[in-house]
């Protein structure tokens, strides 16, 4: 028998001590995984290569505020800017105020929406349909499966900043990987029926012709419009929509705190396991020690134990968040905050490395007070 | 006939080692369930408490927050002299027309950018809020760029002490005085005169219109008539009401703190479980000796569910005394109404405690019952004998 198998053997003499074992650091890391990915996403990860082209201006004060439109054509002049479209954010109510029928409404430019947005794919007719009635709109095809729309289906959102009542022909759909479940319609609808939305766009949403041009073109635009009557800000579309989690609170704070809680929770389940688990062994440990093997291997054996089982813990936590993750990035109420996410095989190799250090941790202290034990005490020892 | 409690309580503290691990693991558990129904009350009793029962607050007809909607100034007028109006010790009707505005500030501690609510008001709009006073400084004159902070913005956000400017609109605004409105929702806001508010923003119309009833019924009878009104075009509601519907901002901290709250509790579970079983095992002979001298099999299950909700105990209190010194913490989380920060304290409340004890017990009985049942149903010779 080479040690190896020892080590897995003893991992799993009393096996419902270690399935219990691992169900709670599994549970534990499936956390961890967790938090571990939002904070990714968050903090981390600089969006998709298609995002990371995008920049977005807004009103320096607030986006409460509106920017002139003419400010369009300018930031358009500016070096390294493809192409721009505003959007106005709608903020009316489908159906009802139930989170699942919640969804972004946004007023734009048909003609060039798929200009800025040109990974996005929608076939040529369907967008032509789009270009042409003013009373269109259009979806991404996840948010229209969700919602149960076809082509053609009208559909009605209510007031809630304009004073105007929205009634849309669905006329096309579009698929994209990033996480953009919104309607978009014509901007002209709005303008035509409340004057005071003439002339003014929310934000502008941006495409640069490559991503070094991103903090030069940002840095250009805000420079130029810095003496204008409404001053501008402009930013990457990931920092843009970093400034929405921020504003929850101190997510980062959070996240951390409640990681540190968790490791430390399994560092307590997984030690607490093998103090258990050694004490009933001292008379075994003797008999070994009898048999040759040294203290070197005694703690082999017995950390070894603890970093299976812990890893073991921690592979299944894992992988069960992965699968988590992906129901919470398509579910309707918390799709706004995490679509889009999924945790990838550095998150996992992470977990994977803390569980077995968390094992090994654990192990050591009481591992090594046994391999410390003498032979002839701990052959007399009753437990 | 039942085994005395403190063969468990001697018995919990024999094994020292394991049942400081597995309580302290609990406590874990327990803290953060705790943290964050501290988050939701802190915030509830924010905007509970925010709004006078006699203040009615007009809006657009179908706006849900001041931010969205507009109110002209023929329909003020028309307000106005509406029965059941308040007045004041000069004979002028209490109402207060306001202009309701979201500006960004930095906060103090570098944490990023914040929305703050800029509230334009009368000096009336004042009077009407009489549990509202100054805590420094003096209120704003009208007609010149002055504005008077709450104590939170003064406390978390750079340049809002006495003196200090603060830009937004067409320049720079001078603060004159920081108010105190105890742990309500205008603690996060920003106040100064809403004709100066109106010039800045180009706006012509008010966000909403402020009026103060006589009496409560006279509040309810004000809010119907403006909303039945159909020249108005304006919906009437309790100030207090309004208020208490955007304790909906909690949402997203309550959903997240459920989720990681129910997962760490089915890990502490599991590792009570490990912790009775392994007691189970361990007693074998002690138990059987038991079942000799008479316990019957519910007094030994009964015994060892209450030991393991004893140790899920031991951990909640000590979750508990882990979280007491975070009891009045400020934070602040975005208001989904009115999109900008909302300031508030964590609470530790008498209820939440129960709660929380509540919580570590379940834990206890759900991680106790499996361990204890087979420590009923073993058989006696064979434990004798083991």
């Amino acid at each position: 028998m080479t040690l190896t198998q020892f080590v897995a053997k003893n991992a799993f003499r009393n096996r419902r001590r270690s399935a219990l074992t691992m169900l709670s650091i599994g549970f534990s890391l499936l956390l961890l995984t967790l938090m571990m990915t939002v904070y990714r996403s968050f903090y981390l990860s600089k969006g998709s290569p298609e995002s990371s082209l995008r920049l977005i201006t807004r009103n320096r004060v607030s986006l409460v505020f509106s920017l002139p439109i003419y400010y369009r054509d300018k930031i358009k002049a500016v070096p390294g800017v493809v192409e721009v479209v505003p959007a106005n954010w709608f903020g009316g109510l489908y159906l009802d105020q139930k989170p699942e029928h919640f969804f972004a409404q946004f007023g734009t430019d048909p003609q060039d929406f798929f200009k800025v947005y040109n990974t996005w794919k929608i076939p040529p007719d369907q967008l032509a349909a789009w270009q042409h009635d003013q009373a269109g709109a259009v979806a991404s095809a996840a948010l229209a499966a969700r919602q149960g729309w076809k082509i053609g289906d009208r559909i009605v959102i209510k007031r809630n900043i304009y004073p105007v009542d929205l009634e849309l022909t669905l006329r096309g759909l579009y698929n994209t990987d990033e996480p953009a479940d919104s309607l978009y319609f014509n901007m002209k609808y709005v303008e035509e029926a409340v004057p005071r939305a003439k002339g003014a766009a929310g934000i502008f949403d941006i495409r640069v012709d490559s991503a070094a041009a991103v903090p030069r073109v940002a840095s250009a635009i805000d420079a130029m419009f810095k003496n204008a009557p409404r001053q501008t800000k402009t930013e990457s579309e990931k920092a843009f929509q970093l400034g929405f989690v921020n504003s929850l609170g101190n997510v980062k704070a959070f996240i951390l705190g409640i990681s540190l809680a968790v490791v430390f929770a399994i560092l307590l389940v997984s030690a607490n396991t093998m103090a258990m688990s050694i004490r009933e062994r001292v008379r075994e440990v003797a008999v070994l020690k009898t048999l040759g093997f040294t203290r070197q291997t005694i703690l082999k054996l017995f950390v070894g134990e603890a970093v299976t089982v812990a890893l073991m813990g921690g592979i299944l936590g894992s992988l069960a968040a992965g699968a988590l993750v992906s129901v919470i990035a398509h579910s309707p109420s918390m799709g706004f905050f995490f679509a889009g996410i999924r945790v990838n095989v550095p998150t996992l190799l992470v977990a994977w490395l803390v569980s077995a250090l968390v094992g090994l941790a654990s192990a050591f202290f009481p591992s090594y007070r046994a391999s410390r034990m003498g032979i002839v005490e701990g052959l007399r020892h009753i437990g | 006939m039942a085994i005395p409690f403190s063969y468990n309580l001697r018995n919990l503290r024999l094994r020292l080692g394991a049942t400081v691990m597995t309580a302290m693991g609990i406590a874990l558990t327990v803290a953060i369930a705790i943290f964050i129904m501290a988050l939701l009350a802190g915030l509830k009793a924010a905007f509970v408490t925010s709004g006078d029962p006699l203040n009615v607050l007009v809006m657009r007809k179908g706006s849900q927050a001041e931010l969205s909607s507009s109110v002209d100034r023929p329909a003020l007028q028309a307000m106005k002299y509406l029965p059941g109006i308040a007045r004041d010790a000069h004979g002028e009707p209490e109402v207060s027309p306001e202009m309701v505005v979201v500006i960004v500030l930095p906060r103090r501690d570098g944490t990023g950018e914040v929305n703050v609510t800029v509230r334009g008001m009368t000096p009336m709009g004042i009077e009407m809020r009489p549990a509202i006073h100054l805590a420094s400084g003096r209120w704003f004159n009208p007609g010149q760029r002055e504005i008077v902070v709450s104590n939170s913005i003064h406390q978390r956000f750079g340049h809002a002490n006495l003196g200090d400017t603060v830009s937004f609109g067409k320049g720079e605004w001078t603060v004159v005085g920081v108010f105190d409105a105890g742990h309500t929702s205008s603690d996060s806001e920003i106040w100064t005169d809403v004709n100066q508010m109106a010039t800045d923003f180009d706006r012509p119309v008010f966000s909403s219109v402020l009026l103060h009833a006589d009496s409560a019924v006279a509040a309810d009878a004000l809010a119907h008539r403006v909303s039945e009104d159909q020249r108005l075009e304006l919906d009437g509601m309790l100030e207090s009401a309004y208020y208490a519907e955007q304790t909906k901002s909690g949402a997203p901290i309550q959903f997240v703190g459920t989720v990681v709250a129910f997962i760490m509790a089915i890990g502490s579970c599991f590792a009570a479980m490990n912790t009775m079983y392994a007691a189970v095992a361990y007693r074998g002979r002690e138990i059987a000796t038991l079942r000799i001298l008479g316990f019957s099999r519910p007094s030994i299950l009964t015994s060892f569910v209450l030991e393991s909700i004893a140790l899920s105990l031991l951990g909640g209190l000590a979750g508990i005394l882990l979280m007491l010194p975070f009891n009045g913490m400020t934070t602040g989380t975005s208001n989904a109404v009115t999109f900008s920060e909302v300031v508030f304290r964590l609470q530790l409340t008498p209820a939440l405690l129960l709660k929380a004890i509540a919580f570590s017990a379940i834990m206890g009985l759900i991680g106790g019952l499996a361990p204890a049942w087979q420590a009923s149903r073993r058989d006696i010779v064979a434990a004798l004998r083991s």
